[in-house]
């Protein structure tokens, strides 16, 4: 198949089968998405992120946890021979370190979309969906957890679990889900009352059917939109729990633990704290411009 | 008049918001006979589409008896009700899912009440209401209006209902399109011998489709006609003449 | 009669990944002090045709026109500040819904009086006076109560009156209404028509009345474009429109259902690509 006809393929109007359909509309959102060079440039810091994580046994040059010659090689500023980023105060090779914490990193965003993004979808569409009782419920629950600031409530659950960075994960996880949920509820309640859901349940749908095919996907995008935008602040409170002993433990490469060690040398050399601060910088930007295009292409209510 | 399908004896439906009850049917009866197409006509706000929601269930009955094939309907609806009764919703644009084919969307009730033929009920439900199978993977975006209609439709007729409850179906459409429509109905309802429940603003339309109609006026059922006396603009009420006379079109002021 | 309004080869093009695609192709008519009805169903660019009168084609479409020509103004060289001067003043239009056109945190008097600080300078006490007037004209039993109303406090026809009644305050000499009556009861819709024949007949204004619904239209205005595929394929007289000769126009007239009971199945449109050219 040339390309030119697989292009037409994908976007016929009139598909032949579901895959041709589903793949049809995947093309088209991507069409849509690559148009914004600035989301373009987001994907391709996250893409990075992951490739990074991934061979990141191969890229790095060093160990990133045992150092070099603590004679010769503590402190050595960026672009010395063999050490890109330089070296910190235990001679280990900061570049190797950057890069062996991408996978922190990632599994940081991954943990907690993975657990953060169905519980509040779950909670958000039952609470719209039922209204009621369960809505007040679900509702003042979900208030409790909004009330705390992120970081002091991420904080009493590691104090209360051990530091760690499994525990800040979960910790950051349980406080992440209520605005997904708030947000999906607000969602769920602009469409339970529309036309489709009422002849859905006409075809003697239950109610957990329309939750999940009905009701959740049309949730789904808007929530994702949500995360993106949040994986910035996650990332930064992972950072920030790692900056203050309680995330990550050393020797980890962590990159907000990596702040937090490398501050007390920041005047004099100041490249041990500042790379790890671009790197989040980085990501952080990243996720936000990936964040951005895809609200422009899969809300509809953003678009012009 | 025949066996009676569906019958509504003074139907009440209260809606409370906010500390304020809107009694949005006050009392409504009537009798629809089996294959008989049946008209209820009303301004927005008479409660009409409210008589049709109740029926189906996704209105409070707060008053009065439905009652279908002499058996008094429970709340909540059982399984078997949706296999009897369906219903056409007026937007077109509203009531399919954005983001499911029509694939999707005709599979749904056949998945739901556990069919096996599938593939071969979809295919022919498209064709019965004049689709062709090149329709059948495209989203609601890719379709016009009546195309739409068409679907939902099609979708209301997969599970082989003997009721059909339609509510506006045609408002939302093209003069041009209303008619093939119309005409859609009428050829099914003749080949499957279904019993119709139309509601309507537009008195042509019910003239058209129904055989006997009611006028409704704020939750009242304010006359009952057959269709040749609305033909022969024989009405008792006041409130119907001006119907007739507003759907004629626009008069100059009596001076 | 005077010619108030001349449009000549309107075009409006908007641009679309397949190139550009235009929506009105080439409509001309003049207009005098006259009820004017423009019927077609949707898509064909009748509520296009009356946005670029106004100057309101939504970006990123261009509208076009060899002569558009108002009271001896060229309204394709118009400035903003021109247009300041005529929109509202001298020329306003009406939409279909009066929900989406009536600001929902403003009272309807502040928004009559809003309108009215466009056209002339007077003091508040007189623009109060011209409001509560105008409510009047359009059948408002309560002007006093709906001046202080929101919009969300009247019922649909009220709000559609209201709508019309700021639209009027300043007495245009040209207005648009796109499916002014769409949204309301029958009972409802007669008589805001009933506004807008007197307005015509007292006032001398110019109407461009565009509806989908022909019936409606031949019976409310003088003469009727019938407009299919971004062309005008027929003008005629309201009166006449029983001879019409386009087989579009006939065509939409017989697939019209009657109360007094017609042809069954109703006549089916058959559209032919010829009428698009």
């Amino acid at each position: 198949m040339t390309a030119l006809s697989r292009r037409e393929w994908l976007l016929s109007d009139q598909p032949k089968s579901r895959r041709q359909a589903r793949l049809g509309q995947v093309y088209r959102t991507w069409l849509a998405f690559r148009s914004n060079w600035l989301a373009m440039v987001g994907l391709a810091i996250v893409l990075i992120l992951i490739l990074v994580a991934v061979l990141a046994d191969v890229i790095a040059p060093f160990d990133p946890v045992i150092g070099g010659d603590l004679r010769t090689e503590r402190f050595l500023p960026p672009l010395s021979e063999g050490h890109l980023f330089g070296t910190d105060d235990l001679a280990r090779d900061i570049f190797s370190r950057i890069v062996h914490g991408s996978r922190l990193t990632l599994m940081v965003v991954v943990l907690v979309a993975v657990i953060a993004t169905p519980i509040g979808l779950l909670v958000g569409t039952t609470s719209g969906y039922f209204g009621g009782w369960t809505d007040t419920v679900l509702m003042r629950v979900t208030d409790i957890f909004l009330a705390f600031p992120r970081l002091i409530l991420a904080l009493a659950f590691v104090a209360a679990l051990g530091p760690g960075i499994e525990n800040a994960i979960i910790a950051i996880a349980i406080t992440s889900w209520p605005p997904y949920a708030r947000l999906a509820r607000a969602e769920t309640l602009t469409i339970r009352d529309s036309d489709y859901i009422s002849a859905a349940r006409l075809q003697g749908a239950s109610s957990a059917r329309i939750l999940w095919y009905h009701i959740t996907p049309l949730c789904l995008s808007s929530v994702i939109i949500r995360v993106t935008l949040d994986m910035a602040g996650i990332i930064l409170t992972a950072a920030g729990l790692g900056f203050l002993g309680l995330g990550a433990q050393p020797p980890q490469p962590e990159w907000g633990a990596m702040i937090a060690s490398g501050r007390r040398f920041l005047i004099d050399q100041w490249w041990v704290a500042t790379v790890p601060g671009i790197a989040i910088f980085i990501v952080s930007l990243g996720f936000n411009l990936l964040g951005d295009g895809l609200r422009d292409v899969l809300d509809p209510k953003a678009r012009k | 008049m025949g066996e009676v399908m569906l019958s509504v004896e003074s139907l009440g439906v209260t809606f409370t918001r906010g500390g304020d009850t809107v009694r949005a049917v006050r009392g409504v009866s009537f009798d629809v006979a089996r294959g008989e197409s049946f008209g209820i006509v009303g301004e927005s706000g008479s409660g009409k589409s409210t008589v049709l929601r109740a029926i189906c269930g996704l209105a409070p009955t707060s008053a009065g008896r439905i009652a279908l094939g002499g058996q008094t309907l429970a709340t909540p609806r059982p399984a078997t009700f949706y296999r009897q009764v369906q219903m056409v919703f007026q937007d077109p644009y509203a009531s399919l899912h954005p983001r499911h084919t029509v694939d999707k969307v005709l599979s749904e009730p056949l998945a739901i009440h556990g069919f096996s033929d599938r593939e071969a009920r979809i295919e022919q439900a498209l064709a019965d209401v004049g689709l062709g199978p090149s329709f059948r993977f495209r989203y609601p975006h890719q379709l016009s209006g009546g195309q739409r209609q068409r679907v939902a439709v099609a979708r209301a007729l997969i599970l082989e209902p003997q009721i059909l409850l339609l509510d506006e179906p045609t408002s939302a459409l093209d003069a041009s399109i209303q008619a093939e429509v119309l005409n859609l109905l009428d050829r099914l309802r003749a080949e499957r011998g279904l019993t119709y429940l139309m509601v309507s603003h537009d008195l042509a339309v019910v003239a058209h489709m129904c055989e006997r109609l009611i006028v409704m006026q704020h939750g009242l059922a304010v006359e009952e006609l057959t269709r040749a006396a609305l033909a022969a603009h024989r009405a008792e009420t006041d409130y119907t003449r001006a119907l007739l006379a507003a759907s004629a079109g626009y008069t100059p002021a009596t001076a | 009669m005077t010619t108030l309004l001349t449009v000549e080869d309107l075009r409006v093009t908007f641009p679309t990944r397949q190139g550009p695609s235009e929506v009105v192709r080439g409509v001309s008519f003049t207009l005098g002090r006259e009820r004017l009805g423009i019927v077609g169903e949707s898509g064909s660019g009748k509520s296009q045709t009356g946005r670029a009168i106004l100057g309101l084609t939504p970006p990123p479409g261009k509208a076009m026109a060899k002569v558009l020509d108002f009271d001896g103004i060229d309204l394709r060289a118009a400035s903003p500040a021109t247009w300041r001067t005529l929109r509202g003043a001298r020329m306003s239009m009406v939409m279909q819904d009066p929900k989406f056109s009536l600001n929902p945190v403003m009272t309807i008097g502040r928004q009559l009086m809003e309108a009215l600080k466009f056209g002339a300078t007077q003091p508040r006490s007189e623009a109060k006076a011209r409001a509560i007037a105008m409510l009047e004209a359009v059948q408002i039993r309560d002007p006093e109560r709906v001046f202080r109303a929101y919009p969300h406090e009247l019922s649909g026809g009220m709000g559609q009156r209201a709508m019309i009644a700021m639209m009027l305050v300043t007495e245009p000499d040209l207005l648009i209404a796109d499916e002014p009556t769409s949204a309301l009861d029958v009972t409802v819709q007669v008589e805001v028509l009933r506004i807008l024949d007197r307005l015509v007949a007292e006032r001398g204004m110019g109407l461009i009345f565009i509806s989908h619904d022909l019936r409606l239209v031949s019976s409310f205005c003088d003469r009727v474009l019938v407009m299919y595929a971004g062309r005008v394929v027929e003008e005629l007289k309201a009166s006449e429109l029983k001879q019409a000769q386009h087989p579009y126009t006939r065509g939409l007239m017989n697939c019209l259902p009657q109360i007094e009971g017609g042809q069954r199945p109703l006549p089916v449109l058959e559209r032919d690509a010829a009428w698009a050219r």
